[in-house]
């Protein structure tokens, strides 16, 4: 028996599994954000906006979620500082705490960044910030977007790498994958938003032939990763694998697939394929979590011979 | 300075009366389950308790190794306990400080500044720690730091009828646990082995074990790990799969660009 199997499930519920989804899209979009910004044109800007946007609203709530799966809330701040000295404490070796510096980071540029984009499209009210879009402070915002966006989107599947689990243990692709999970879900949120958003046909068009490039990659990493698995395949048998075949292969990845390869212009399909990979990123999360929780030490009880 | 000291459990002279369990409950003053009511017997023979986790800091394994006509057989009997390694995966991950290492080399979780991430519970390779849902926040045996503090034993080897459960400095632990090996296998007992008592895994443990089968049987690893040895390659992969996320963006903004451009010169063609 691996020796996995002797270790006990720190209970990672909804919080978590939530916090992982949310933190992609919000990952995928500030990534998205800082490159159409740095190599986009200027017809992309509505996007960047949005995409600035999402990730702010992303990183509050993740910040929310966190906060709420602690069972001493209250204590929140005791990942960031020492609670007797109030110096700052990161341990470098560490993906959670490593993690939550990020994530505040990550809210930290989302909101100039966000500034920014307030005053690009409301000069009259927020005319101060409407320098944080432009020239060198917003070249600099989008290069740190490009770089927390990317870490906030896969960090979390380094961080289940990181422990003595069954399966989080035993792969080091769960934080490549979540990373693309991550980047495809944050495109589909933006390719969602798009009409409110005011994204011109020009972006939409990038945004769906990346999603699809990222997807087919999805697929190679999700099916190496299960090949990494292969001793404890069998745990995949039950409800987290019928999730992860039927929700995450067939509705989040080829269905989608097929939608985007059938119109890249029709907008019904867009959308269509744009939730399903919603759908599909989330199941990701809830599988890879479920598998892993489900499993309960078997240090106790009655060897038969 | 102290020495390290810490706990040599001889399974071989453990006769499942539990008073390590009980002595342990009330010195630290942890809840019983279910606030004492009566539940539904396991049915996992003598063991009601199950395993280790917030409230419960010590716990007697029950194995029943038997044919299948019961014509033989024998029973294993452990007490099992945090294993205070010396490279404690629980103290390396803990992000916020709470798990330190005491004078004494034994690992301890501060009450008052653990926030109950539970990273802790997923990095022990044995499965100790747990929340105390009397505490919120997680818990494990802390070899009685507050009675080696005073110069009192650990109330578990103070209770122990059989010294099956031994305290003391780990040199001469390990020097008395070798004797004892070496005396099992004199009488007859060729299986008789140490578990934890070289730096074979995790540089050692401060509480380790002398069994008589192999540790799976016992319901520990054969050779647990340290979780932050998955750090670099998994930090690899993702930064990997980063990079080619960045690279298929970039190509294809720069193939709309070209696509617009030879847009614009058929369009001047024309």
């Amino acid at each position: 028996m691996p020796d996995v199997f002797f270790t006990s499930s720190p209970h990672w519920g909804a919080y978590i599994v939530l916090y992982f989804f949310v933190g992609g899209i919000a990952g995928g979009a500030l990534f998205l954000a800082g490159l159409l910004h740095l190599s986009g044109r200027p017809e992309d800007r509505p996007a960047v906006r949005a995409g600035y946007g999402v990730a702010l609203a992303g990183a509050l709530l993740s910040g929310l979620l966190l906060t709420l799966d602690l069972t001493k809330p209250s204590r929140f701040w005791h990942m960031l500082f020492q609670s007797n000295t109030g110096a700052p404490l990161l341990k470098s070796w560490v993906p959670m705490s490593v993690g939550a510096w990020a994530l505040l980071g990550f809210a930290a540029v989302a909101l100039l960044a966000g500034l920014g984009a307030l005053g690009e499209v409301r000069p009259d009210r927020w005319k101060r910030t409407a320098f944080l879009a432009r020239g060198l402070p917003g070249g600099i915002l989008a290069v740190l977007a490009c770089g927390l966006g990317l870490f906030l989107a896969g960090y979390t599947g380094v961080l289940l790498a990181v422990t003595s689990r069954p399966v989080w243990a035993e792969s080091n692709l769960v934080g490549a994958l979540f990373l693309l999970s991550g980047v495809s879900t944050g495109i589909a949120t933006l390719l969602l938003l798009r009409r409110r958003t005011g994204q011109l046909p020009i972006t939409t068009d990038w945004l769906v032939r990346l999603d699809r490039r990222l997807l087919w990659l999805e697929l190679v990493a999700l099916a190496t990763f299960l090949w990494s698995l292969r001793p404890v395949l069998d745990l995949w048998v039950g409800w987290a694998g019928a999730v992860l075949a039927l929700g995450v292969v067939g509705a989040g990845i080829i269905a989608p697939l097929m939608l985007e390869l059938r119109s890249t212009t029709r907008t019904g399909q867009i959308s269509r394929a744009a939730v399903l990979v919603l759908v599909g990123g989330f199941l990701l999360r809830v599988a890879v979590v479920a598998v892993s929780s489900g499993v309960y030490s078997s240090g106790a009880g009655v060897a038969g011979r | 300075m102290p020495e390290p000291m810490g706990f040599y459990t001889d399974t071989t002279v453990c006769i499942g009366c539990k008073a390590c369990e009980v002595a342990c409950k009330s010195w630290n003053q942890l809840p019983a389950t279910d606030g004492g009511c009566a539940g539904e017997m396991s049915g996992q023979s003598y063991d009601n308790t199950l395993k280790l986790d917030g409230t419960h800091w010590r716990h007697v394994k029950f194995i029943e190794q038997f044919s299948e006509d019961r014509s033989d057989g024998r029973w294993l009997m452990m007490s099992d306990v945090c294993k205070h390694c010396v490279q404690a995966p629980c103290l390396d991950v803990c992000p916020t400080g709470a798990i330190i290492r005491t004078e004494f080399d034994t690992v301890v979780i501060q009450g008052d500044t653990c926030n109950g991430c539970r990273l802790c519970i997923a990095a022990c390779p044995f499965g100790v720690i747990d929340i105390n849902p009397a505490s919120n926040t997680a818990e494990k045996c802390t070899l009685c730091y507050d009675r080696l503090q005073v110069g009192m034993m650990p109330a578990c080897a103070q209770a122990c009828p059989t010294q099956s459960i031994q305290f003391g400095p780990i040199a001469e632990l390990k020097q008395r646990a070798r004797a004892r090996v070496e005396r099992l296998h004199v009488q007859g007992e060729s299986r008789a082995r140490l578990y934890g008592a070289d730096d074979e895994f995790l540089g050692g443990l401060n509480s380790f074990y002398l069994l008589v089968d192999e540790p799976e049987v016992y319901g520990l690893p054969s050779k647990p790990v340290m979780p932050t040895r998955n750090l670099k390659p998994s930090a690899i992969w993702s930064t990997a799969a980063a990079a080619v996320v960045t690279l298929l963006g970039v190509l294809g903004l720069r193939q709309r660009r070209m696509e617009g451009v030879s847009a614009a010169r058929e369009d001047e063609h024309a």
